[in-house]
């Protein structure tokens, strides 16, 4: 979880920072290059985008090297493999010849990871799965900041009756048990029969969509966003500049919006990697207990789920998926530790 | 009955056949190794170990549960006036007497049955049986109000209706009469019920001492069965020792127990039964082994494997009377286009389940193969998908491009079904939608008409050996509850035609039980032509056993005779 602890001690600038050099340059330019100067915060950036851009590639790694319909079962399907036909499920053996096991890693182009239960190419699952992931997760998070963010400057702001509300309001969210919160409405939504389908405006949403999952993960984590921010806003509220701003008659939006929200935003975008992570984190507990992405879609979560049916004979279907997970997760903190001694000197986020 | 969980199955009036002829459980060695049945062997003694991962739900009370689970165990705790055999194969489907001295003939149209008490059986508590403990046990059956079946079996007992309506004042005076001088119990019955000893054979009948509390036990009271429970303890185990006052009476109905205690430890993971099995800690594991241990068990520990066939079927059952699948020729489709090879791979393999088109189960009264839906039909048997037909049944029923969620649960298998139809659905033409829910509400809410289901994942397991257990519960037009989370007729099928010859099907059954099952067998084709399920397959059964087990016994009505089997 993401929250700020003030840091207590100063902050030590190089001599370039507190030199001449730094003169006239924005606060972004400086925390741009701080940031560009952490080595190990830019080894895991480039280490996301990687797993970004592998993610995307999945319709060409499954139809141009795979040659493969991730999403189509093929439980009497061979493929030739160093010019002998292979089952891609195969049937036990020893006496009575009991069970079914999938093929398991041929280290080739087809089934490079092996096939699952019901005879898919497990890496193109995998890459496939890590578009909804990320898509769900960067969603999710985005979501949930934006959210957050705009509840925490109305109620910041304003105060009074609108603060205590809408800060009650989250109290309540974040009191209710996360998973139980988000298992209750991805139930719900569920079970949903095909002639009552979700509607939103005019956004029509079955219970194949990605943005179920999205919807929910987003909403459940506004609080954490919001208490930060809140409190934030709340002292910014009482800085000379507001007061001088106000002083000079400014209205309200202005003051929200050109005073206090720049001086937010850079703990924003701070969160933002943080909270990706952790929204990928729950997508894939949801996935995995079956409420998340739906099948025959795959993330990252079902796919741990397909392979724990196999942990003994194939556990590659669900270890290769979990070495994503954590990847990303890894690569998304160490990334969002860097943007914050970047962006944000002053204090601190850190993952507990 | 469904395999683990609590069936809440407020079903049919009127069941079928005295129906114990050409039945059985299967009992024959399959390639290569192990099915069932080997005559009783080994010492007496010892404890016998058996895991689970999960207690029996429900109610521990034998009036109330209805799993397999408790059943097992209770068969040798308790018994009823008649007995399911205990033996392996065909023989185990035969009622025999077991508290009573005979298997009565019924008289008055099949409205009376006629009971005489055997003499000198005692109660785990040291009661002497009495005729009266018999009409005490029926009456509590309606007073605790929440035995499953009290008003879908038993209330055809005079009275009955009364005892339904009014439980806390039940009053049995006039529907079981007894005499404890003569040791005798009549039963009065409001019409003839071709079915009734079954219903009295299984553990809702079970005789308990007069003073057993008409309300929920917590743990099953004293029976007259060789053992007794001693400790029922959902979240640790379950433990039952022997019962000082049992003298074998009758070998068949009620032999006696070979291990001294049988303790069923709960809470362990399935892979960990396997391991524990394995590894001789435990003896015996309730659940199914794990599809990935299958190949290990196989290969190294095939002499402790036993693979039974189950009169049970699996099956998705699609809602006739919505869209698309109010449709005969949509759901004729998906019937033809169904790959059951590829659903009995995704279940463990051909050694596992056997592809069926129509409702009973092989080696079941009424059981004639019957298998439109295949290519090259005629033999009976499914050999083959027809998708080019199904295809143009598709075009011609006008659903292509309906929606269709498809519902079933989130263990492994069913998933994988689910994802199976998911992918055949969207070849056919539909635009498939998963609606995977937790096991634990998935049957009541697919059986629940208010949530519209379309095509519903389930299983049938027999209650007894009848045709009606399957045809009248599952797909009899009484079976459909509207708005009710105990429909068992998820289908929500009802065809006047065919109830009409259930029903004559089931009053044959009180006097030309074979006649009857020849009915049965036509009324399983008509309504396999009208495809309210896609009939998927056979399930067998695998029992691991640890290697001192000796004398394993596999009863088609009671599965694995935990109690016939040695230790020592």
């Amino acid at each position: 979880m993401a929250v700020f602890e003030p840091e207590a001690e100063g902050i030590i600038l190089d001599a370039e920072e507190t030199g001449g050099d730094v003169v006239g340059r924005s606060p972004w330019a400086l925390a741009g290059r701080r940031l560009v100067r952490n080595k190990l915060a830019m080894g895991a950036g480039v280490l996301f985008l990687a797993i970004v851009a592998v993610s995307l590639a999945a319709p060409l790694y499954a139809h141009r090297v795979a040659h493969t319909d991730p999403f189509e079962p093929n439980l009497s399907g061979t493929f030739q493999l160093n010019g002998k036909t292979v089952q891609v499920i195969q049937q036990g053996g020893g006496k009575l010849g009991l069970g079914e096991t999938p093929v398991g890693p041929t280290w080739h182009s087809k089934y490079l990871i092996g096939a699952d239960q019901l005879g898919r190419d497990v890496m193109a699952r995998v890459l496939y799965g890590g578009r909804a992931s990320l898509f769900i997760g960067f969603g999710s998070a985005l979501l949930a900041c934006t959210l957050a963010l705009v509840l925490a400057l109305v109620a910041g702001y304003f105060g009074g009756t609108v603060d205590l509300v809408l800060s009650r309001l989250m109290d309540l969210i974040w009191a209710f048990p996360l998973y139980l919160f988000a298992i209750s409405l991805a139930t719900v939504l569920l079970a949903r029969p095909t002639n009552k389908p979700l509607k939103i405006g005019f956004v029509t949403l079955n219970a194949r969509s990605l943005w179920i999952p999205l919807l929910i993960i987003g909403l459940v984590y506004v609080p954490y966003v919001y208490r930060p921010i809140r409190g934030q806003v709340l002292s910014l509220r009482e800085k000379e500049f507001v007061e001088a701003a106000l002083a000079q008659g400014a209205g309200s939006f202005r003051l929200v919006f050109r005073e206090i929200l720049p001086n937010v935003i850079s703990t924003v975008i701070v969160l933002l990697p943080l909270m990706i992570a952790t929204t990928i984190l729950t997508e894939a507990a949801l996935s995995y207990l079956s409420i998340g992405v739906q099948s025959p879609q795959a993330s990252w979560g079902t796919i741990i789920q397909d392979g724990q049916a196999l942990l003994y004979s194939r556990p590659w279907v669900a270890i290769l998926p979990g070495i994503f997970i954590v990847l990303t997760v890894l690569a998304l903190n160490v990334f969002g530790d860097g943007l914050r001694d970047a962006l944000d000197p002053r204090s601190k986020v850190r993952v507990k | 009955m469904r395999w683990r969980s609590l069936i809440p199955v407020l079903v049919v009036v009127g069941l079928t056949g005295l129906v114990l002829t050409a039945c059985g459980g299967g009992s024959k060695k399959s390639s290569g190794s192990t099915t069932s049945s080997s005559s009783s062997a080994g010492a007496s003694g010892g404890t016998f170990i058996a895991v689970a991962n999960k207690a029996p739900s429900g109610s521990p009370d034998p009036q109330i549960d209805y799993t397999l689970q408790e059943w097992q165990l209770l068969i040798f705790s308790h018994d009823g006036l008649v007995a399911f055999k205990r033996a392996g194969g065909t023989e185990g489907t035969k009622l025999v007497p077991d508290l009573a001295t005979s298997v009565p003939k019924p008289t008055d149209g099949g409205k009376t049955y006629t009971f005489t008490l055997r003499k000198g059986i005692k109660f785990s508590d040291g009661k002497e049986l009495k005729a009266s403990d018999v009409k005490y046990t029926f009456e509590r059956l309606f007073k605790i109000k929440q035995s499953p079946n009290a008003g879908s079996w038993y209330n055809v007992i005079v009275g009955g209706d009364a005892c339904v309506k009014a439980p806390d004042t039940c009053n049995l005076d006039q529907g079981v009469i007894v005499d404890d001088k003569k040791g005798t119990v009549t039963f009065h019955l409001t019409r003839g019920d071709p079915e009734f000893l079954d219903k009295i054979a299984v553990p809702f009948a079970f005789i308990l001492p007069t003073g057993t509390p008409n309300k929920e036990v917590q743990i099953p009271p004293a029976g007259t069965g060789p053992y007794k429970w001693v400790e029922y303890n959902p979240n640790k185990e379950l433990k039952l020792v022997r019962n000082t006052y049992f003298k074998e009476w009758s070998k068949d109905a009620q032999p006696e127990g070979k291990p001294d205690v049988i303790l069923e430890k709960l809470n362990i993971s399935v892979e960990g039964e396997v391991t524990q099995v394995e590894n001789g800690t435990a003896d015996w594991m309730f659940d199914l082994p794990p599809a990935d241990r299958l190949n290990e068990m196989s290969t190294k520990y095939a002499d402790q494997v036993y693979v039974n066939p189950l009169t049970a079927v699996l099956y998705f059952a699609f809602n006739v009377r919505i869209p698309p699948f109010n449709n005969l020729k949509a759901r004729q489709a998906v019937n033809y286009a169904t790959d059951r090879n590829a659903l009995v791979k995704i279940y463990g393999g051909p050694k596992l389940g056997v592809p069926t088109c129509q409702v009973l189960p092989p080696n079941f009264p009424g059981y004639k193969p019957y298998c439109p839906y295949t290519k090259n039909p005629g033999s009976g048997k499914w050999t083959g998908p027809d998708m080019a037909k199904a295809q143009k049944l598709v075009a011609e029923s006008g659903t292509k491009g309906a929606v269709v969620k498809v519902n079933t649960d989130t263990t492994d298998v069913n998933k994988a079904f689910g994802e199976y139809f998911i992918g055949l659905l969207n070849k056919l033409g539909y635009k498939a939608q998963p609606q995977f829910l937790s096991a634990d509400i998935q049957y009541p809410f697919c059986q629940n008409s208010k949530n519209k289901i379309q095509f519903c994942n389930s299983s049938w397991y027999q209650d007894y050996p009848a045709a009606s257990d399957f045809l009248n519960v599952l797909l009899g037009c009484s079976s459909y509850i509207p708005n009710s989370n105990a429909s068992p007729n998820i289908a929500e099928f009802c065809d006047p035609t065919i109830q009409h010859k259930m029903n004559a099907a089931l009053q044959k059954g009180i006097t030309d039980p074979s006649a009857a099952n020849d009915m049965w067998a036509e009324v399983d084709k008509e309504v396999t032509d009208q495809a309210p399920w896609v009939a998927m397959m056979n399930p067998k059964y695998v029992n691991f056993v640890s290697k001192r087990v000796k004398g394993f016994i596999f009863s088609p009505q009671w599965y694995f005779l935990i109690d016939q089997a040695s230790v020592k």
